[in-house]
């Protein structure tokens, strides 16, 4: 037989392609059972109103219409959408309205039909007699006194204030040579995932089993939540992820549909289907970012950055879903970024407004630490007149401090964050690249040189970090099962939707088997099949995922060896795994079929003192700590001053997520998130009007970029491994999205610096490029 | 996303089309690409009970030249249009405008006839009719009637097409010596309609300008002729381009929305204009 190949560290195309490219995956609107129903929610159009009353008959009356209910129908039989995240005020959520509606896509009433269309007949003859109410879109005036108030209970729109003083950033405030303050929004955005969310939910009523096939990040932790909220018990409750066609933080939520679906399932004893349409799903999908910060900066004029101090606002919208609140956290205690500033306060309050709820979105919470981290060494840059790359280099923290406690209180794992600086500025041609910028702005052109340096947190990470009211912690679980065959079943508790753990955990478990990667499956997303798991969100399933899939192949290495070990007559310590074969690592010519040891435990024929029967292992791992990746990217604009429009000529990442077990994959999510992070910077952008109209419910009004909207991207990396787990990942989802915010941004800037204008608010839309430089001329 | 019920028939000439559109008046929408028809169907903002495809009308979708005019049936998809071996030489213009349309699956149902007939005011083929002043056949149960471009556009959504009738050709003189055409446009980020588009047609004699001809789409109600940038620049050479373009936004009210206000876009329009127009210029000299 053929010498089995290494897996990790090779450019293996992803494995799940054939079957989504060739349409053979199963997403949940491809769930067709027997019988199945149809249902669609009716939406509020209002940000805020009283809801006098709603007329469900002549819906009901339509041929072919099931069932027809509204929020009134469902008290006391379906609890309230979950929050976990600890805030002062936490209203109380209903999956559909109750008196009251606080947001325009805010469900109203569900129709179940025999389909679709038919459904959308009931829901254009339900009525409902609101009485508008005034609005507060904007989270600063909704802390205004006399705004109006979204929860009378609460008499306030403040959600929760948290603050992190620090009495050393007045002194340092006060000793700098310099005070800079400025004000940031991160807008509000739009995950936008393609495969909009869906539920479908089955009741058997014989065995009392409910089975929800739902489009989510997180199987395990919505099946306990829903398990709450319909009152039923978790072992009666199957949750399904099949194929999720993206999430990026929106499906790390536990909906009212999940519930109401159910619902409905349960009480008309058929199947139901849900599938959201768009202008629901930018409508009602919770939203990401959406937040003011007030940032101070004590800074030196040889560019030393002493201190930082942010007062934010974070707007949380309507109601709390599942993290709302805690969201915001990150972006506190991450704004040092990859600097040694010494000392950092902040204080963040959340609050109510007539719009959707914010939550996790791809950086969640940490793409606004960098931003504010990399507007602060432009501002000072610019502020005493310095070279932006030698400001960073000044404040960075050195290779030699790891592992690094920051002002944010946290420890960073490793890092070497020149590196990648110099890397980025040698790719681009840096010097080279200044002067051709200076030669451009003698012909009177416009071109501009971005720098971001970032640090994010990721593989989060010891259990205390999560809120103590989510059902889980920060570890994750993992089954490895070798079947009688040979063949390798892992069952994870990570649900990748994209990231392409069925190939990256294959590789792992082929080369430390001494395996073919074809020998390997990998099941997620059903939690009937893989033990009680956390999910996939925050960059985390290979950096969590993968040591707890190490823990149970090394449970099964070790009882291998054991069963070698008697055998061969060898001592286990003296075998490893080579190509099917278990061998002695000094002599390879003595070995074992890898087969022979296999049929060994599975018939047991030989009873072996201390080894039980099976080759089957499961494993909880918690991490001790999380993990930093980092990197800089650089970007070359050209901004045509006339039409305000953004031109990349270059653009450079080069990221550091320490061992890469699979460089396709790695670059593959470096390139989406890059593109995720030039959509905050110059397109996308969630907007209400004063009143809370949704005026970017659709896709023909939100600016997804498309491919042409993009640059090329020049890819490039360096490998500090992390200290934090055996196998050395730090996570790689996010951190194309958090260096590329700021580095598009710094770029546009810096492109117009020459006319003054220091700050503009993102989107950088032409209108706003071109208004910029028209009032900078006429100055 | 999910339309009224409406009974849908199939034809294959215009004249069955026509029948079907006088026996149920109001009530019948003609159905060419969809992509403007069915997504307004979806919202339920249009619920027509009868649909009259005439996807199968196979000669409304032919491009043909014919004594120095080139003939487009209503029915040529923009990708058609696009890739015309006939058009990229004689109108190469109309070529690039179609090119510029959507994406390309928009441009593979999308027709010429559609788009014009729906005359959204952000549609790209109006600004090019107007310049390249294109004439269109309508077709009813009467017989046929011709209607120039600077007459055709109306209003928004609304053009000289009667109930009961189609358009069902379009047809463009060729492009001859001496003139040359640009189509610029600047692109909506999401929608990819044209939030300003311009179309420049241009014939110069020696170096000046003979006949001028601008069509402008986005920033109004309606695509329009910039009559007094064309009157600024008769008989002129190119040096009067700058001045004349600062008159592309004259007199219109301009469209604003949350992606562009109507001061930026009538900005757009008159940057746009003079680049339409210098490239215009150097295309002839080329
Ligand atoms: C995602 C998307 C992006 C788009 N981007 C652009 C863009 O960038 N630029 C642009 O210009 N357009 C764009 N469009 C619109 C596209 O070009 C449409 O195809 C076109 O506007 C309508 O043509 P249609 O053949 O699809 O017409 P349909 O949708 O079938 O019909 C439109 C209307 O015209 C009527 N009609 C159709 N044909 C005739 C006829 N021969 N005679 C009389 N009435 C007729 C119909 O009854 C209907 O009222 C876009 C569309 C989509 C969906």
């Amino acid at each position: 037989m053929a010498v089995v190949p290494k897996f990790v560290g090779e450019r293996i195309k992803r494995r799940e392609d054939p079957r989504l490219i060739t349409g053979t995956g199963q997403y949940v609107d491809d769930v067709r059972l027997p019988g199945m129903l149809t249902a669609l929610v009716l939406r509020s159009p209002y940000a805020h109103a009283k809801i006098n009353s709603i007329k469900l008959d002549a819906a009901q009356k339509v041929p072919g219409v099931v069932a027809v209910l509204c929020g009134d129908d469902l008290k006391d039989k379906v609890g309230s959408v979950p929050c976990v995240a600890p805030a002062e005020h936490v209203p109380y959520h209903p999956v559909l309205a109750q008196g009251k509606v606080r947001f325009v896509g805010e469900g109203v009433a569900v129709a179940v039909a025999s389909d679709a269309y038919i459904a959308q007949d009931a829901l254009d003859q339900i009525e409902v007699d609101y009485d508008p109410l005034e609005a507060v879109t904007d989270p600063e005036q909704a802390l205004e006194a006399g705004a109006p108030i979204l929860h009378d209970e609460f008499k306030t729109n403040s959600v929760t204030l948290a603050s992190v003083p620090n009495p050393a950033v007045d002194e340092a405030m006060n000793k700098a040579d310099k005070v800079i303050r400025f004000r940031i929004h991160n807008q509000r955005l739009a995950p936008v995932p393609m495969e909009p969310r869906g539920v479908v939910a089955r009741w058997e009523p014989g065995y009392k089993q409910l089975t929800i096939w739902s489009s989510t990040q997180i199987p395990h932790l919505m099946r306990s939540q829903v398990a709450d909220m319909l009152k039923l018990g978790e072992n009666k409750i199957h949750v399904i992820a099949p194929e999720v066609g993206g999430g990026f933080g929106a499906k790390l939520n536990v909906y009212a549909e999940e519930a109401l679906i159910s619902h409905l399932a349960i009480t008309l004893k058929r199947p139901v289907k849900w599938i959201e349409r768009r202008r629901e799903n930018l409508s009602g999908t919770t939203h990401g970012r959406d937040q003011i910060v007030y940032l101070e900066i004590a800074a030196n004029k040889d560019g030393e950055v002493l201190a930082l101090k942010g007062r934010f606002i974070c707007d949380m919208g309507a109601y709390l879903q599942l993290l709302t609140p805690a969201i915001p956290g990150f972006s506190g205690l991450m704004m040092t970024g990859c600097y040694k500033i010494p000392a950092l306060a902040f204080d963040q309050q959340m609050v109510f407004t007539n719009k959707m709820a914010t939550d996790a979105y791809r950086g969640a919470g940490r793409p606004e630490a960098a931003f504010i981290a990399e507007r602060t060494m432009e501002a000072v840059a610019s502020e005493f007149n310095l070279d932006p790359a030698d400001v960073r280099r000044k404040n960075f923290i050195a290779k030699a401090s790891f592992p690094a406690p920051t002002a944010g209180g946290l420890v960073y794992d490793s890092g070497d964050y020149e590196l990648t600086l110099n890397k980025a500025l040698d790719q681009i041609d840096y010097n080279k690249t200044r002067a051709e910028q200076a030669a451009a702005a003698k012909e009177g052109r416009y071109i501009g040189i971005g720098i971001a340096s970032y640090v994010e947190i990721c593989g989060i990470g010891p259990s205390a970090l999560l809120p103590p009211k989510l059902k889980g912690g920060g570890w994750e679980s993992c089954t490895v099962r070798i079947e009688p065959d040979g063949k390798v079943t892992v069952l994870t508790g990570v649900s990748p939707h994209g990231q392409g753990q069925e190939t990256t955990f294959a590789q792992i478990v082929a080369d430390e088997l001494g395996i073919d990667i074809d020998d390997v499956t990998v099941v997620h997303g059903d939690t009937a099949l893989v033990p009680y798991g956390i999910g996939t969100f925050g960059s985390r399933g290979t950096t969590v995922g993968g040591p707890a899939l190490m823990m149970s192949v090394g449970k099964l290495q070790a009882k291998m060896k054991r069963i070698a070990s008697t055998m061969m007559e060898v001592p286990p310590e003296q075998l490893e795994f080579r190509n099917r074969t278990i061998a002695m690592a000094s002599d390879a010519s003595k070995s074992i079929a890898l087969q022979t040891v296999i049929e060994a435990a599975y018939g047991y024929k030989t009873v072996i003192e201390g080894v039980e029967p099976g080759l089957d292992a499961t494993s909880f791992y918690e991490p001790s700590a999380c993990t930093f990746p980092f990197g800089t990217h650089v970007a070359v604009v050209e901004v045509d001053s006339q039409t305000g429009q953004v031109k990349f000529l270059r653009y450079v990442a080069v990221d550091d997520c320490g061992k890469v077990i699979s460089p396709l994959l790695v670059e593959g999510q470096i390139q989406g998130g890059i593109a995720q992070g030039i959509a905050q910077a110059l397109y996308e952008e969630v907007k209400y009007d004063e009143g809370g109209q949704l005026l970017s419910a659709t896709l023909m009004d939100y600016a997804v970029p498309k491919a042409n909207m993009l640059p090329h991207y020049e890819l490039l990396s360096t490998v500090t491994p992390s200290p934090v787990n055996s196998l050395g990942v730090k996570g790689v989802g996010e951190a194309g999205t958090i260096g590329a915010t700021p580095c598009a941004y710094n770029a546009v800037l810096d492109a117009l610096k020459r006319l003054g204008i220091r700050d503009l608010d993102m989107p950088l839309k032409p209108e706003t490029i071109w208004r910029a430089i028209r009032d900078a001329k006429k100055a | 996303m999910f339309p009224a019920s409406f009974e849908y028939h199939r034809v294959s000439s215009v004249k069955d089309a026509l029948a079907l559109l006088s026996q149920f008046g109001d009530e019948a929408k003609i159905l060419a690409g969809g992509h403007s028809l069915l997504p307004m169907m979806k919202l339920r903002l249009a619920q027509p009970a009868h649909l009259v495809d005439i996807g199968a009308v196979h000669e409304l979708a032919q491009i043909q030249e014919q004594g120095g005019r080139i003939l487009i049936g209503g029915l040529a998809t923009h990708h058609s249009v696009e890739t015309s071996s006939i058009v990229k030489a004689k109108l190469p213009i109309l070529a690039e405008c179609a090119a510029l349309i959507g994406d390309i699956q928009v441009r593979n149902r999308g027709t010429i006839g559609g788009s014009l007939a729906h005359a959204d005011p952000a549609a790209d083929y109006p600004a090019a009719a107007l310049a390249l002043e294109a004439e269109m056949t309508l077709e009813n149960p009467g017989g046929k009637r011709k209607v120039k471009a600077a007459d055709f556009f109306l209003d928004l959504l609304t053009t000289a097409v009667q109930a009961g009738e189609i358009l069902t050709q379009v047809s463009f003189a060729a492009l001859g010596a001496g003139t040359g055409g640009v189509y610029l446009k600047h692109r909506h980020p999401a929608s990819g309609f044209a939030t300003v588009g311009v179309a420049a047609v241009v014939t110069l004699k020696g170096t000046n300008f003979d006949k001028v001809r601008v069509g402008i789409t986005g920033l109004g109600a309606k695509a329009f002729r910039a009559s007094s940038v064309e009157k600024a620049l008769a008989g002129k050479a190119s040096d009067a381009i700058a001045a004349a373009a600062s008159h592309a936004a004259d007199g219109v009210d301009a469209t604003s929305d949350t992606y562009a206000s109507g001061e930026f876009r009538a900005e757009l329009a008159r940057v746009y204009t003079r680049r339409a127009l210098e490239q215009a210029v150097a295309r002839v000299k080329a």
